[in-house]
């Protein structure tokens, strides 16, 4: 797809948002024409009550007093307008921005985690919220300036074609140069805009990892390096921007000089044509502030080309990502999974996150309700993937996975999700008081059973010695809480809403052993009954479990009870054994 | 806000030169209509061609003046917008760089990163507007107030009244928006806000099936922020048409007190015209100023939340301790009577903690989640300064010993492993940049990551996504560890940094690091009794209060809360049967 047809795909995908709109533009243009026709209108009232004050005692008065009475209406009447105009314009723009962000929102909650894992956070965010304001501001000025712009250059010439052919023909020969010009400048800065806005995305990714960790950062005292790096990207930056820039301001100098020479050929060939009586001078210098009038909105509108050209690249990073695939949808008649009964059955499941790196091959499970899966083998052996596929994070390459019975692909993710009950061992909390932390997953419920579910996590006695008790206001990582304490509010979390299956990854790995033994206990009244997968390093958790995978390597290498493991003396004896060494 | 112009100062010629132009540009403009007035004075009425087309190259003269002046206006201004922005956005990137850690608690980082991000770039078109249009704009409109009493006095007055309406009216509509801009801004940054945190969070969002409550909450967020947005633009939007009927009511006074004072002979036809075009032009100055003014303001209101990082300061810490010795030698590192108090805490995290580490030992540290382990640790790395009391380093107060002394002594592994985009021989340097080869495999070797990084393809040159995200917490972990021991610091800080790692790895790791030379003094921090057992002291904390501290075998027989501990991880029964 050539560059040009690429513009005009997103400046239809622009005009869709509009379409919306629709009776604002309508107003808008309305206003704006008829805002235009009177600021047309004041200039020949000026000029004839000039023409009414000739000389000593050549003054018509009652004249010139019906002449202001006018300009006074059509000045009120322009002013009324034009801010109904502009609000009119604000208002089609903000919204559209709204409905954008809001679209490029539901397509986050919608996109595989597959596209999410794989892209910085940081250049999401900056297509979300800089892309979104750069394009904001390119169609505000498109909407205040092109309009009027446009009325006023048919108006002007309507009133010039009035006055006088010839000269106006000249004026209409010259002007086309000035779009030329124009067009020439956006179609060079095009590239530089792009330019820039690869290194501006490539400073937020740095920014964004750096500033979000920068504890880490002052740890390694790489505040030096990092500012280096940093300051790399920068001068590139200033690089493109200054290119960017100055040749996108171009177009205004540029324009304006060819609007100058239109005012020169209309001034000489004007004075020819006056020197041969076909105009007269009052005439000839009306046309001349037409011209000059004329020529003004080009150079506007050259301006909110250049302007454009930045907002259309920055929708059309906004776009691709409102475009993306989104996950396959739920099917229609998609079962809801209610009060699952806990049967987890794995049939002949294959996967791999990249096609060229085999992962999971042929894995067989069968799940009883109320049983409990340990998960274990050396770090990095691929456990989480398990989760991943559970959960549907992804979905299986080959066999399949079933929840009592039914195809989870066949199951509302909703539905799937949330009989799971899933504590990570990357403890993950918002910004917003404690209280809405835990209520994440039943807004609905009452603060007695919030503190209930923390009592539960064990979660209760630090909470309420924070400041504000369950009120405290936590930052998006946690702030000052410890590991340990994130994790316990996220153990309530799950407690709160108590889900018929579970998912604890590594979920008591920052918890002192202490508070852990009494989580344990709140963990196995909450297990009972409930199948339970356990990501573990806990040998008295595995040994409990009723099914132990052996993971290496991404792959199940082993699969049964402690004692039949064990006896089988592979791979889970051998680490049984190692954590008893040193 | 005014702190930001001293990032303009290596730009002082640029900043001169571009409005220099730029009103050299306008002057040339100014000529065109006295060219004009003789072509038709002169040339017509004398039916002179020669001359018309003499003038008429002078309007191209001067239309070829103003495009070269023009251009090498916009080229300073751009010059010194762009310029500017970067010495800013590396200012501020250093200044962030250089907050504590108690004021990146408070700041929060993505606020600092909208400031760092889109805030300068409002900043730098800012700049980049008033240097080419601001100041054109009064001169043009003084300018011609002073050529209008050349011409008559009387009508000049009218131009005295007019002018500081205009001003009053312009500054009035920026004084009541730019704290609405602000308020855009802080609203743009909630949006940001729930943005990041549904990336990041969204494994916990979608498992509790919260999409649609996240959406509906983004919903608001964003309805408020256009509702703003919409209520500032009103205000700007009145600008425009005030100004109209204020420059078109003096126009038509002009006309009328001109047609008087013709009608008694003091004035003539055409200086009735010429004072009325003044006038129009500067209403069309004023319209391009109006146009700017929501940049300028909008800029504005980014400079004063950019400049209120700056304005951050890293607070003062309490003065240094003597330290206290008690015999003749002085210990490698203790802790003398320290307690810590976060900003803003209710109560102290650390209370009163005393203790003495001889060089080479290795010291556990354990307690329950919450009672203040990271707190400890972070004091010996200097992270975080002692509230009461003091930490000393061979009887010096560490608040005493400069932050790149404290960084080369001690190498931490934090709890949160993370990485950085790179390749994992560009993250292990962090530790050293000067490592070779041969040294990181030596640490990767000792912090059991070696068949980790031999299982990635190009090995140390494998690639690392940003904040590791290609790699397992474990892997993670493992390469953190790695990157302190590449430092070979005097004190290793490990936080809890085999959490993610199995019981096998963990004794491997330990093993490993009892091999280091015995000059490395080691702070273990963990939550298993197994991890630290062997540790030459353990320091038992419980709510921030020391419980105990000797070896294993004192503190069985001595510290409750120790018992407890041990107990809960080796229940006694089964514990004998696997000893």
């Amino acid at each position: 797809m050539s560059k040009k047809a690429g513009q005009m795909e997103i400046i239809k995908k622009i005009l869709r948002y509009i379409r919306k709109y629709m009776f604002f533009v309508c107003l808008s243009v309305l206003l704006a024409a008829l805002t235009v026709a009177l600021t047309l209108y004041v200039p020949i009232l000026t000029g004839d009550a000039v023409d009414l004050i000739i000389d000593k005692g050549l003054v018509d008065m009652p004249g010139i007093k019906n002449i202001i009475k006018k300009i006074i209406i059509a000045m009120v009447l322009t002013a009324v307008f034009q801010w109904i105009m502009n609000a009119a314009n604000n208002y089609i723009t903000y919204n559209v921005i709204k409905d954008v962000r809001r679209d490029a929102f539901a397509r986050l909650q919608k996109l595989p985690l597959k596209y999410l894992d794989g892209h910085a956070t940081g250049d999401i965010v900056s297509r979300v919220i800089a892309d979104v304001d750069t394009f904001a501001d390119g169609l505000l000025m498109g909407f205040t300036q092109l309009f009027t712009g446009v009325i006023t250059i048919i108006g002007t010439l309507f009133f010039m074609l009035m006055t006088n052919v010839p000269i106006t023909l000249v004026v209409v020969c010259i002007t086309p140069l000035s779009f030329v010009v124009a067009k020439f400048i956006a179609q060079s800065t095009h590239n530089m805009f792009s330019l820039q806005s690869t290194a501006r995305g490539e400073q937020t990714s740095l920014v964004e990892e750096m500033v979000g960790n920068q504890k880490v950062v002052k740890a390694f005292h790489r505040e030096d390096e990092v500012i280096k790096d940093f300051e790399e990207i920068n001068e590139r930056l200033e690089k493109y921007s200054l290119k960017a820039i100055f040749f996108s301001s171009l177009t205004n100098p540029c324009t304006r000089f060819v609007n100058s020479i239109v005012y020169a050929g209309v001034g000489v060939f004007g004075a020819f044509v006056a020197m041969s009586g076909g105009i007269s001078v009052g005439r000839l210098s009306c046309l001349l502030s037409y011209a000059n009038q004329y020529t003004k909105p080009f150079n506007e509108i050259s301006g909110v080309i250049t302007e454009l050209q930045n907002a259309i690249v920055c929708a059309g990073r906004i776009f691709e990502l409102i475009e993306q695939e989104p996950q396959i949808p739920d099917a229609e008649d998609a079962r809801v999974l209610t009060d699952a009964k806990g049967i987890v059955e794995l049939e002949n499941v294959d996967f791999s996150y990249v096609p060229e790196k085999e992962l999971i091959k042929d894995f067989n499970l069968h799940v009883e309700p109320g049983q409990r899966v340990a998960i274990v083998g050396p770090t990095g052996c691929g456990k989480t993937t398990v989760i991943n596929l559970l959960m549907r994070f992804y979905d299986v390459n080959d066999g399949s996975i079933k929840v009592d019975g039914t195809d989870i692909r066949d199951i509302t993710r909703g539905s799937l999700r949330t009989s799971y009950g899933m504590v990570l061992q990357e403890t993950w909390l918002r910004g917003g008081t404690i209280m809405d932390n835990i209520r994440t997953g039943k807004p609905e419920a009452t603060e007695e059973e919030v503190i209930a579910a923390a009592k539960a996590a064990h979660a209760h006695s630090f909470i309420k010695r924070l400041p504000e008790g369950y009120h405290t206001v936590i930052t998006e990582d946690g702030g000052s809480l410890s590991q340990g304490q994130k994790q316990l509010l996220c153990i309530a979390r799950v407690m709160l809403c108590l889900p018929p299956m579970l998912i604890l990854d590594e979920a008591t790995s920052s918890i002192d052993t202490r508070t852990e033994l009494k989580i344990q206990n709140a963990f196995a009244k909450m297990m009972e009954g409930r199948t339970s997968f356990i990501v573990a390093h806990r040998l008295s958790t595995i040994r409990e479990a009723d099914i132990i995978l052996v993971m290496k390597d991404g792959n199940i290498i082993e699969q049964g009870n402690h004692d039949t493991l064990l006896a089988q003396g592979g791979f889970y004896s051998e680490l049984y054994n190692s954590q008893y060494i040193g | 806000m005014k702190k930001l112009f001293k990032y303009l100062k290596d730009y002082t010629k640029e900043c001169i030169l571009a409005p220099l132009f730029k009103l050299l540009e306008a002057s040339f403009e100014l000529f065109i209509p006295l060219v004009i007035a003789s072509i038709v004075d002169k040339g017509i009425s004398n039916q002179d061609t020669g001359y018309i087309l003499k003038m008429g190259g002078i309007l191209v003269i001067l239309a070829i003046v103003g495009l070269v002046s023009a251009v090498t206006a916009q080229f300073f201004a751009a010059r010194a917008a762009v310029g500017f922005a970067a010495k800013l956005r590396s200012a501020l990137f250093g200044h962030i760089q250089g907050l504590s850690y108690t004021n990146l608690d408070k700041a929060g980082t993505s606020t600092l990163i909208t400031r760092m991000t889109s805030d300068i770039n409002q900043v730098q078109s800012g700049v980049n507007m008033v240097l080419r249009l601001f100041l054109r704009s009064p001169i043009i409109v003084f300018g011609a107030m002073i050529m209008a009493f050349t011409i008559d006095v009387k009508s000049a007055l009218i131009f005295v009244v007019a002018i500081p309406l205009l001003a009053i009216v312009v500054f009035g509509v920026m004084l009541v928006t730019i704290p609405l801009y602000r308020k855009v801004q802080s609203s743009l940054d909630k949006v940001l806000g729930i943005t990041r945190e549904n990336l990041t969070g969204v494994r916990v969002i979608r498992a509790f099936h919260r999409e649609a409550e996240e959406q509906e909450k983004f919903g608001d967020l964003n309805d408020t922020l256009v509702d703003l947005q919409n209520f500032v633009g009103k205000i700007s939007a009145v600008m425009n048409p005030v100004t109209y009927v204020i420059v078109n009511g003096a126009i038509v006074l002009l006309i009328y007190t001109g047609a008087v004072q013709v009608n008694v002979g003091n004035l003539t036809q055409g200086e009735v015209v010429a004072i009325i075009n003044y006038m129009s032009q500067i209403l069309v100055e004023l319209v391009k100023l109006a146009n700017l003014i929501v940049t300028v303001t909008k800029a504005m209101a980014c400079a004063d939340r950019v400049a209120a990082v700056f304005e951050i300061e890293n607070e003062v810490n309490t003065p240094a301790e003597k330290f206290i010795s008690e015999g003749a030698e002085i210990p490698f590192l203790a802790f003398q009577n320290v307690s810590l108090k976060y900003a803003g805490a209710g109560e102290e995290t650390l209370n009163n903690i005393s203790f003495r580490v001889k060089k080479g030992e290795t010291i556990g540290v354990i307690g329950g989640t919450g009672c203040g382990k990271t707190s400890l640790v972070n004091l010996i790395a200097g992270f975080y300064k002692a509230t009461k009391g003091g930490v000393f380093v061979n009887g010096v107060d560490i608040k005493e010993l400069p932050e790149e002394e404290i960084g080369a002594l001690v190498g931490i592994v934090p709890q949160k492993a993370v990485l950085f985009k790179g390749t994992i021989r560009s993250n292990l340097q962090w530790g050293n940049p000067d490592a070779t080869d041969e040294q990181l495999w030596e640490a990767i070797t000792l912090a059991q990551a070696k068949e980790v990084v031999e299982g990635k393809d190009g090995q140390l040159d494998a690639h690392v996504a940003q904040n590791g995200k290609n790699l397992s917490g474990g892997q993670r972990q493992r390469l953190t560890i790695a990157r302190a021991l590449v430092k070979k610091p005097e004190i290793l800080i490990l936080d809890d940094s085999a959490s993610a790692l199995d019981y096998a790895t963990d004794a491997k790791l330990r093993a490993a690091l009892k091999t280091i030379e015995d000059t490395t003094t080691t702070f273990i921090v963990s939550q298993r009794a197994s991890t630290i057992r062997h540790a030459d002291q353990i320091i038992v904390l419980d709510d921030g209060e020391m419980a105990g501290i000797g070896t294993h075998e004192e503190l069985l027989q001595s510290c409750e809360v120790y018992q407890e501990i041990y107990y809960s991880q080796y229940p006694k029964e089964g514990g004998a049967a696997n000893e």
